[in-house]
This record gives structure tokens, sequence and C-alpha cells, in this order.
């Protein structure tokens, strides 16, 4: 199985690399189209500002190849943000694929919200043997409301979106990547059965 | 987790250092047995640090499946972009902070807040709370509750607040600092400093509203095993991972 870490310069990668390695599969990081569109699994990462991280994916035309891709895809905490229709961060339009736009957290909770926290209605094979109220961790100042692609919730003084999903694109707003045996369990699902 | 020439090593308010084991180990040993985050702090002085450093996040980052912060010498977006790229999720400056505050600001545009750990080291001068740097030796001219706000205000992620005072003493973190530096601050607040027993944790989160806590002998030397630690932190009413 050839499974594809989107590299474009946003973040943390070789974490994801190394829990890849940790279930067993090897990764390759790539921002080649062909490699990308010919991969079984893509994952398509991202930490820091969603505005420059838009310009690089517009940069390398990844901007409009991923949307049409037709492989499993899993958005990892801002790859998945910038799957939606726009954010609020640095008011940037997304890829649109999720059909909901990124908002900050309100004052009244600490933001960055960074650490642990739990997720509930759980639907999806993303989640296979995950049982409800799990933990998973999280860093992130934006969140995606729940919608009508929303495939868990977490709550940080609103319920918001945990994941989503549409057709063959996940994303998690989480990193299931540092989020223990319950975030491998979620990747291996992604790797394995979706 | 101190680290010193690639070894964790643990002394009583930083001076007479023991051999704690080898980190990477200690690193799987204790993300088993359910820590919720990891710290590495370098407190080693020899040229090849910044390497050896860098290696230790690589192997560390290959083994553990938990968020982990790495310190000591940092002081340029170069530091920070080879301890990310090798797997670092955050990393926690200190002194070079103080000397040059605007190094906060131009690795938060850089790297982002959710990466960036400022850590203060403060001590109690007098009835006031002073700013030291080098593992406390060393008294500034700051005040702790100023330079935690603009450390703020300069858009770090979180707060790592070790009390020179507490630091080995196995008497209980600084709460009443704590709780200050807690209500004043919209950022987390990691409490470091004196812990020795469970009910110390249970205080620091109650009385010191602490974001987290951060230990390191009690867990290297199995005074406290992690395990029932958070059994009895949810037990007295604390939400926690289990």
């Amino acid at each position: 199985m050839k499974i594809v870490i989107i590299n474009y310069g946003a973040g943390n990668i070789q974490s994801i690399k190394f829990a890849i390695e940790r279930l067993g599969y090897k990764a390759v990081l790539s921002h080649d189209a062909d490699e990308i569109k010919t991969a079984d699994k893509v994952i398509f990462p991202g930490v820091g500002e969603a505005s420059s991280a838009m310009k690089k994916l517009r940069e390398s035309g990844l901007d409009s190849l991923i949307p049409q891709l037709t492989q499993p895809v899993l958005g990892i905490c801002l790859g998945m943000q910038l799957m939606c229709n726009s954010s609020e961060e640095g008011h940037t339009k997304g890829l649109g694929i999720f059909d909901v736009d990124v908002v900050k957290f309100s004052p009244g909770v600490k933001v960055p919200q960074i650490g642990w926290n739990q997720i509930a209605k759980l639907k999806s094979d993303l989640f296979e043997n995950v049982e409800e109220n799990s933990h998973i961790y999280l860093v992130h100042s934006f969140y995606a409301p729940i919608c009508g692609e929303t495939i868990a919730e977490t709550e940080y003084g609103i319920n918001y979106s945990a994941a989503l999903k549409k057709d063959n694109f996940y994303g998690t707003q989480f990193h299931p990547e540092k989020s223990s045996d319950v975030g491998e369990r979620i990747l291996g699902n992604f790797l394995g059965s979706v | 987790m101190d680290i010193k020439d690639g070894r964790t090593v643990k002394g009583v308010n930083f001076v007479d250092l023991r051999d704690a084991g080898d980190p990477v180990e200690l690193a799987e040993i204790y993300s088993r047995e359910g820590a919720d985050e990891l710290v590495f702090l370098d407190i080693s002085a020899t040229e090849q640090k910044r390497k050896t450093l860098a290696d230790l996040v690589y192997r560390v980052a290959e083994k553990v499946n938990i968020p982990f912060t790495v310190g000591g010498g940092i002081s340029s977006i170069e530091d920070v972009d080879v301890l990310l790229h090798n797997g670092a999720d955050k990393v926690s400056i200190n002194s070079s902070a103080v000397k040059n505050p605007q190094l906060i600001n131009d690795l938060v545009s850089k790297f982002g807040s959710q990466c960036i750990v400022v850590a203060i080291d403060a001590k109690q001068i007098e009835g006031e709370w002073i700013v030291h740097l080098v593992g406390g030796k060393v008294p500034t001219e700051r005040k702790l509750f100023e330079w935690a706000k603009e450390v703020e205000e300069r858009g770090a992620g979180e707060i790592l607040f070790t009390s020179m005072d507490h630091d080995g003493t196995k008497d209980g973190f600084a709460n009443g600092a704590l709780a200050r530096l807690s209500g004043e601050l919209n950022i987390p607040v990691i409490a470091s400093g004196g812990a020795g027993t469970t009910s110390h944790f249970i205080d620091t989160f109650k009385e010191g509203k602490a974001d987290a806590a951060l230990a390191a002998s009690v867990f290297h030397f199995k005074e406290i095993g992690i395990g029932n630690l958070k059994q009895e932190l949810r037990e007295n009413g604390i939400p926690v991972r289990i």
C-alpha cells in the first residue's frame, strides 16, 4: 500500500510519519502531483497559520489537486481546516471540500486550546473500536462548527466538530499521531479499513 | 526530564545531579503509564549540544505517541526549526526570551503560539517573586507576574512556571503564585517544582488553578505511579485522561 503525506512545508510531519511506521506501514513525504495521485491513502497534515498555508498550496497547485483526489484523504488539524470553505484565520478561502466555515473560539476559554479532550457522537468507520468519550490531543485556536458532515464532536466552551467526513475525504481537528493508543487506532482505521 | 549529555538527570534545586536513566526508554515507559505530555530540558553545556538534542528529539518522536516539549539553550528561529523538524511538538524558551523578548514574537509569527512555551523560573526575594536565570542561580530585574503578562502579550502559547523555592523540596507546588498567574493570564499555566505526594497534585489543580502539573523525580525514582496518581485525581473531581 502506498501512503503519501503531502509535504507543503507546513508543520511537524515527522510525527505523522513515525506514527504510521509504528502501525507497520511506510509513508512517503511528497508534494509531487503524480506521487500524490497514485497513492492509496493520502494524509494532508498542517500546523501553522491558515492563510499562509493556503498560499503555499496555491503556489504548488495543490489547491486544485487535493479536492479532485478519489482515494481516502485524511486532513489533520490545520489540514482539516483548510479542507473547509473558509477560515477566519487570515480570512482565507479554503479548499471547499467540507461545507463549513472555520471560526475562532470566543473569549471565555483559553486560546489556543492545548491538551486532551474527549470525542463523542462518533459516526463513521474511522472510529471503529473507539469508545465514546475517548481522549484525544488537540492544539488549535479555530474550529469548524457542527455541520452535516460532522462525524465526531468535542466540547470547549461550545460543541464543535472534532472530525468531518464527506465521500472519500476525512478530517480530524485532533492529532491522531499524538493521541496515544486511541489516536493510533483511529489512524490505523484510516490506513486499514476505510 | 532534565537531560545532560544525552542522559536523564535529576538534582535538588538544580544541583547534585544524579543519573535517572535513558530519556527515550523513560519516555516510552511514561507514555505507556499514562503521562499526557513529556518535557525534555537539555541542561548540558557542550559544543555538540545542539546536534545531540536534535538526535534525541528524533529518537523520542520515533517511539512516543504523546506530545512532547523540548527546551534548553534555544535562542533562534533556526534552533526551533531543527527541533520541530526532528519531531518535537513544542519548544520551550527561557533565558533567551528574558534577554531578547522580541524572540517570542518572532517565533510565534513563524511557528504559531501553539508550539511556543515560555518557561519562567522564579523565587521570592523579600516577598517579591523575581525571575531567575541559569537554573535559578542568577536573579534578573524582572518580576514574575509582569513578565508572565508580557510573555502572554507577545504571543506565547503556554507558561511553564517553576518555583525555585519549591523545586526539589517535595513539599508541594507554589499554589499561591500559581493561582495568581492562572487568574491573570488567558493562556495555560503549567505548575512545576515541589511535587512530593499525590495530594500535592490535587492541591495544585484545586488551589493553584494550574492547567497542568509537571514533575520529574517522584516519577524517575518511582515514588508516585502515574496510573495511581491519575486515578486519585479523578476520584477528587479533577478531569483527567485515564
